[in-house]
């Protein structure tokens, strides 16, 4: 496979201006990737500061009541900033300081990998912008606080559908106009080359230790692994070491909004075509013309109209699959994940836990599956009190 | 070797306009870039709207969402560039980004712009190292791919400059498309390494307003191209903005025409 590509996936389709600045972060990171001073400090930032490793959690009542597979959560939602994005941004952002960079930009949806970045920023000392669609910073209003204490400025993003890809065509435009002090942090495994690699490998580390995790724990690999897709960065992490054990199941669960045949969707492997749209050929929501399509789901981390070229190549080869799951299926699965197991996942996670109440019931009682809980769901009670119909104010 | 791009800058300094395809409106665009050609454009670069236009700054985003909403679609910007080429026979390229000509289809989109006699292709999110597999398509129908080259591109201008096809594009600034007040990139130095390898001529966009810029930034390339300070009239004017439009374009050309 050419660099960069992932079948006909991926590429480097960016305007020129940032074309230097991308081979340039594609040799830092080449370089430092194999630092044993690098790996040593993001190790130390992983375990001292994000609280890696994270629990490879048995949900022995969901086990219990869906009465299939045996459940096992792998618990992102613990980690520092209470999600996967932490394991990207100390990854970046270090690669940032390496590179001699002063200032961080990023997008975020949910405002997950906008905390996350922003931590990282002033734990490292990088003066850190975040952009985030105006329709989002209304949705997780606490989030954009929160990264206004930690430092960031968040620029609300009123163009297009002021949403996340929204938030991504602003970070890429604010990018060519600040190259050279300015690292753009990526939250996913999207965008050009290198991100969807740098992405993918930093957020291996969810599936390096849940592999370790469920061998000790169970003597074997599971049946199946699972997890929640919009960019799909903790998908990825979840997949990565386990695609070279064929008889794993890799499941990406995408947010079909509405349902995927009421064109208020955000499932992209079900609706989406072939295209190249920020930096990567990949499939994307779009209409005959190539537009790129409005989508829509209750879940502001999932709702982005492409998805990473990885992903869109697994699915070609057959290897992963993806399945869409509806704004009512996440939210019942967010309830019931919340009153089974006392946990309060992100509604970008209970898409996974959705499908996983599908399949679970159906498997045999030595199947295991491992769902990763990429979020917690703090952010997102007062929209689930609305979707209730609940007047709940933050 | 395209002749009719390679005509616009023979014994002259060539002025470069950009307006946006159904921007507000299909009629009201083809009297703009009509006013625009009759204002003394050496060049047209006519824009098919996309709906994420991340090169652009607000103006080009503004026009792109006024003519996707007034209903411009790939095929109406192949029916509006045909009209106009009934009337003229200066060049005009497409500049769009590469997903609308990627899902038309490389072949069927080239094939149309030769029946029609588009000359070129603009795309800012296809880099050097993207081009080829849109390229030996756009050849085999006699359509050139017009390369960009950034104030960041150093040592990438030698390969893109070699290679390149109709006419150079050199980006002013760093950011995305606008009114700038003042351009500070060292033009120069770059325009004398494009020289050292381009086969093509050259001309400076990004930034480009006033018939004194026009001027400047002509002494020091083949040409200018102007865009958001004409797009910019469209939106302070609506529908009837060719008037004016063909005033600043007259100002323009003067400017580039002048040295």
């Amino acid at each position: 496979m050419a660099i960069g590509r992932y079948g006909d996936f991926g590429g480097q389709y960016i305007p020129e201006t940032l074309m230097n600045e991308i081979h340039k972060l594609e040799e830092a990171y080449e370089h430092y990737k194999n630092d044993p001073e690098f790996i040593a400090e993001l190790d130390k930032l992983n375990r001292e500061y994000a609280g890696r490793p994270s629990l490879l959690y048995y949900a022995e009542k969901m086990t219990r009541d869906l009465g299939g597979a045996k459940i096992y959560f792998k618990r992102e939602d613990l980690n520092h900033t209470g999600s996967h994005k932490i394991n990207n941004v100390l990854g970046q952002c270090l690669l940032a300081k390496k590179m001699g960079k002063k200032r961080i930009i990023a997008e975020t949806g949910a405002g997950q990998h906008g905390v996350a970045a922003a931590t990282a920023a002033a734990l490292m000392g990088l003066e850190c912008e975040i952009f985030m669609g105006k329709e989002d910073t209304v949705r997780q209003a606490l989030n954009v606080y929160r990264m206004e204490l930690l430092g960031a400025k968040v620029n609300p993003v009123t163009t297009g559908t002021m949403t996340l890809k929204d938030a991504v065509n602003e970070a890429m435009r604010d990018w060519t106009t600040r190259v050279d002090d300015t690292l753009y942090v990526l939250g996913s495994v999207m965008g050009p080359h290198p991100f969807p690699m740098i992405v993918r490998d930093f957020q291996s580390v969810i599936s390096k230790e849940a592999r370790a995790q469920i061998l000790e724990k169970e003597g074997k690999l599971p049946t199946a692994v699972m997890a929640c897709v919009g960019g799909g960065s903790n998908a990825m992490g979840m997949f990565y070491n386990f695609i070279n054990d064929k008889d794993v199941r890799l499941i990406g669960c995408e947010a079909a909004g509405r349902g995927v045949n009421t064109g208020e969707t955000a499932a992209t492997i079900a609706t989406g075509t072939l295209g190249v749209f920020h930096g990567m050929k990949s499939l994307f929501c779009q209409n005959e013309y190539g537009q790129i399509a409005p989508v829509y789901s209750i879940s502001a981390g999932l709702d982005y109209p492409g998805i990473g070229p990885e992903h869109a190549y697994l699915h070609s080869i057959g290897r992963a699959e993806y399945v869409p799951i509806t704004d009512d299926e996440a939210v019942n699965a967010f309830e019931y994940i919340a009153r089974t197991e006392g946990i309060i996942c992100a509604i970008e996670s209970a898409h996974a836990v959705a499908h996983l109440m599908k399949i679970a019931p159906a498997m045999k009682k030595d199947d295991i599956i491992i769902c990763c809980l990429s979020g917690r769901g703090d952010k997102d009670v007062a929209a689930i009190a609305r979707y209730r119909g609940i007047d709940l104010h933050e | 070797m395209n002749n009719r791009i390679s005509k616009a800058f023979e014994n002259k300094k060539a002025f470069i306009g950009f307006l946006t395809a159904g921007d507000p409106t299909f009629d009201a665009s083809y009297n703009n870039i009509m006013a625009l050609i009759n204002a003394g454009a050496d060049l047209v670069e006519i824009g098919i709207p996309f709906s994420d236009p991340i090169a652009e700054g607000p103006v080009i985003q503004e026009a792109d969402v006024r003519a996707l909403k007034a209903g411009m679609t790939t095929d109406r910007a192949f029916e509006l560039a045909a009209k106009v080429r009934s009337q003229t026979d200066i060049p005009l390229v497409f500049m769009t980004y590469l997903n609308p000509v990627f899902k038309y289809g490389y072949d069927r989109f080239f094939a149309k712009c030769a029946e029609i006699g588009i000359d070129g292709l603009i795309c800012p999110d296809m880099p050097f190292e993207e081009k080829a597999e849109a390229d030996s398509i756009a050849k085999a129908h006699g359509i050139s791919i017009i390369s960009m080259i950034a104030p960041t591109s150093e040592e990438r201008i030698k390969a893109i400059a070699e290679s390149a096809e109709g006419f150079l594009y050199i980006v002013s600034s760093l950011g995305v498309t606008g009114v700038r007040s003042e351009i500070k990139t060292d033009l120069a130095s770059i325009m004398e390494s494009v020289k050292k390898y381009a086969h093509v001529p050259a001309a400076i966009g990004f930034g480009i307003s006033t018939p004194e810029q026009a001027k400047k930034m002509s002494a020091l390339a083949d040409g200018v191209i102007v865009g958001s300070a004409l797009v910019r009239l469209v939106a302070q004017y609506g529908e009837n903005a060719a008037a004016e439009i063909g005033k600043t374009a007259k100002g323009l050309a003067d400017g580039a025409h002048s040295c």
